[in-house]
């Protein structure tokens, strides 16, 4: 094998990609740590177009945050209201219904609503089963996806139900496949210090595990760019690969960068461009169980997110409508890609643009390619 | 030889005898220029322009803490791609006095101001020459960098003056140096389009060399994204390379990326890909050119950062109030901390450099 590499430590890993041997460890750190981002590019892209080939998926959803009302206390959150507070707010059912309608008419070709909202102290353990069921009555055709681990832990306590019990009574309602949300970083010394309140790492794999067993996709995340190092990330990334050795329901991982602003960590920064591609890269290296890793543009901005395709993601999200959470923490992108514009900027990349439901069903290739 | 790519592993082959010529220090062609834009490796192209980049900069990434003045949005031109101009009296329409001016700049510890403006029906030679004197008499340490070839062009025809006898007033004034603006895109069927009263681009390369033959060192641009081909930046770029062929006076090359918002063009903003192809082949096909600078407040800070790696070996500044990009839609914000750009150029590896105007290094931090 000869590749031209700039960083020579990047050989015996290089060697290990193009050979298909799982990464250590360490070869995750000498990744985080080097700055050859051609050779991390090239890769990342090398794994990406093994398992994804030349598609690079998007699809037409719909965020739905029914509350930001929240008894939770993550530091890095800026979208969390106490109840009463000013800017609180709580969508009855009926304005959810009314909101995805509404959206629905401008994008008839809506798949997704994907439902994440704060722990709200007021809602019962069935006014949340309630939501899932009214909206899957109301749009059969509609995948629901919802609600983070954090998020079916509060509710099997509030209902004293185990995690089992209240998935199996919410896939009896509708609910298609859960999101990724709350992963931040597993590490429990960090965990302590950005979200000492929110389920443990252990928890999170245990409810997405379970999700798994019951016959339920899910997606995983990690929060990076606060107050981590480049081993706690490595370590969230092996303790993801470990899981889905495990059960295989994890679809797709999303890095999620942390934005800063109105939250409790202090002396926090934006994440770095160069930041934000390595770890895309790195992640696609690690977690080789993986098969989508996601680019999620309003976080990184559109144009980080199409640069990111070359970097070992195989999916932009979607055209993404009202995402208030990352917002909250001064995330400058837009809320609304148009599904041309998704297009075009996947094709410009050299991709093949496929548009997907939430589990990966082709609804469409945009093969062929004008310029 | 120095192999920059693996011919095995590369994706667009047709990069493979381009980076062989550039190895090889050979220039490149027209074709070859076409070839960099229309391929979608960008990790290769992004190879290739690195090696470029770092045969003549090495690790060093330059930057400077400057400020931007703009002394006016008022402006006689016609441009359709500007958000920023503004008739005399309409809404919104400014124009700053000697003494606003002097307060902007006085105490500064800039080493750059950089005065761009609109073409102000009522201004002529000297009014321009008393904010000069006035902006070197309150930062004498800064360097003076002032002046778009068009606006050159609009004082000698306001004041019926050959392009020497403009210069040297305002090198007596103070003038260090010439912004890149202005260029847009060379190609004469688009300048028609796009802004059929500006310069022509003979004019526009024919001040800037009258310039560097009088000791006046200036940067050049181009603004992309708009309704130009791969074919026109080409065209663009290898007439800049035939111009520094001659004089050598060029420093920098810019490219500006186009802001659509509020224009009369109107359009979509250009993509993170479409930039760092820009980016890298400019540096490529500029072979004369000693450095390649990236504009954070077009590209945003992540992707500036990320073009370090892709051909650009200069962050441009901190910029302090910067109007012109902002009016259509430039979502990077108009400052940028010295601490912050120090910390962008480490995390990409590279070596950061505080300049003034003239790329004389004023501090190396390691």
């Amino acid at each position: 094998m000869e590749l031209k590499i700039r960083d020579p430590k990047l050989e015996p890993i290089a060697e290990k990609v193009i050979n298909g041997e799982r990464l250590s460890f360490e070869d995750g750190l000498t990744l985080f740590e080097t700055t050859d981002i051609h050779t991390l590019g090239y890769l990342a892209n090398l794994v990406a177009e093994r398992k994804n080939g030349k598609f690079a998926y998007f699809n037409v959803n719909l965020h739905v945050t029914p509350t930001n009302v929240c008894v939770g206390t993550c530091k890095f959150c800026a979208f969390r209201k106490k109840k009463g507070e000013e800017g609180a707010y709580e969508l009855t059912i009926d304005e959810i219904l009314e909101k995805i309608e509404k959206y629905r008419e401008k994008n008839p070709g809506l798949t997704e609503v994907h439902v994440v909202g704060g722990l709200h102290p007021d809602w019962s353990y069935s006014y949340y089963v309630e939501i899932v069921r009214r909206i899957k009555e109301s749009f059969p055709e509609i995948h629901v996806k919802a609600y983070t681990a954090e998020e079916i832990s509060y509710i099997a306590k509030k209902g004293n139900k185990t995690v089992e019990e209240t998935l199996i009574d919410l896939i009896e309602a509708g609910l298609g496949s859960i999101p990724g949300g709350g992963g931040e970083i597993f590490a429990e010394r960090v965990r302590k210090k950005i979200c000492p309140d929110k389920i443990s790492a252990q928890e999170y794999l245990s409810v997405h595990k379970t999700a798994h067993r019951l016959g339920l996709k899910s997606n995983a995340t990690m929060l990076f760019g606060h107050v981590e190092s480049y081993a706690d990330r490595v370590d969230h990334l092996v303790r993801l690969r470990e899981a889905q050795d495990e059960t295989g329901g994890f679809q797709t991982f999303i890095p999620l960068a942390f934005h800063p602003k109105n939250t409790e960590i202090p002396n926090a920064n934006y994440t770095t461009g160069f930041d934000e591609l390595k770890t895309i890269a790195v992640s696609r290296l690690m977690l080789d169980n993986f098969p989508h890793l996601k680019a999620y543009w309003i976080m990184l901005g559109e144009k980080m997110a199409q640069v990111a395709l070359q970097f070992g993601a195989d999916d932009i999200d979607g055209t993404v409508v009202e995402e208030d959470i990352t917002k909250a923490a001064g995330a400058k992108a837009g809320q609304y890609l148009s599904k041309n514009r998704l297009v075009k900027l996947i094709r410009e990349a050299g991709k093949v643009p496929v548009e997907r439901d939430t589990l990966y069903n082709v609804i469409e290739v945009y093969s062929g390619g004008e310029r | 030889m120095v192999k920059i790519l693996n011919e095995k592993t590369v994706e667009d082959k047709r990069l493979i005898p381009i980076a062989e010529k550039v190895a090889n220090g050979q220039r490149l062609s027209f074709e070859d220029g076409l070839t960099l834009f229309e391929t979608t490796d960008l990790i290769s192209l992004g190879k290739i322009a690195d090696y470029a980049n770092r045969r003549k900069n090495g690790n060093l990434v330059y930057f400077t803490v400057n400020r931007h003045v703009n002394l006016t949005n008022v402006c006689v031109g016609s441009c359709k791609f500007c958000a920023f101009r503004k008739r005399e009296g309409e809404a919104g329409a400014y124009e700053l006095t000697v003494e606003e001016v002097a307060e902007k700049v006085r105490g500064v510890k800039a080493h750059e101001v950089h005065v761009v403006s609109g073409l102000h029906p009522k201004w002529g030679l000297k009014e321009i020459l008393e904010f000069i004197k006035t902006i070197k008499r309150e930062a004498p340490q800064a360097k003076v960098q002032a002046l778009t070839a068009e606006e050159i062009d609009y004082l000698c025809r306001k004041e019926a003056l050959s392009v020497e006898e403009v210069l040297r007033e305002l090198v007596e004034a103070g003038l260090d140096a010439l912004p890149g603006g202005g260029a847009e895109i060379f190609k004469e069927e688009l300048r028609e389009q796009l802004c059929p009263e500006k310069l022509s681009a003979e004019r526009y390369l024919e001040i800037h060399k009258t310039a560097h033959k009088f000791g006046i060192r200036s940067n050049a641009s181009i603004l992309y994204g708009h309704v130009e081909s791969y074919a026109d930046r080409v065209d663009h770029l290898i007439r800049l390379r035939e111009a520094q062929d001659e004089t050598g006076g060029f420093q920098a090359f810019i490219s500006f990326a186009y802001q659509p918002k509020n224009t009369e063009l109107g359009g979509n903003y250009t993509t993170g890909f479409d930039d760092l192809k820009t980016i890298a082949a400019a540096r490529l096909l500029l072979d004369n050119f000693p450095h390649v600078r990236t504009f954070w407040i077009t590209l945003g800070e992540k992707l500036a950062q990320v073009s370090l790696h892709f051909g650009a070996d200069d962050l441009d500044g901190t910029v302090v109030e910067e109007s012109i990009t902002r009016s259509a839609g430039a979502v990077g914000s108009s400052f940028m901390p010295k601490e912050r750009l120090i910390k962008l150029i480490k995390e990409a590896g590279r070596t950061p450099v505080e300049r003034d105007t003239l790329y004389n290094p004023i501090r190396v931090y390691y």
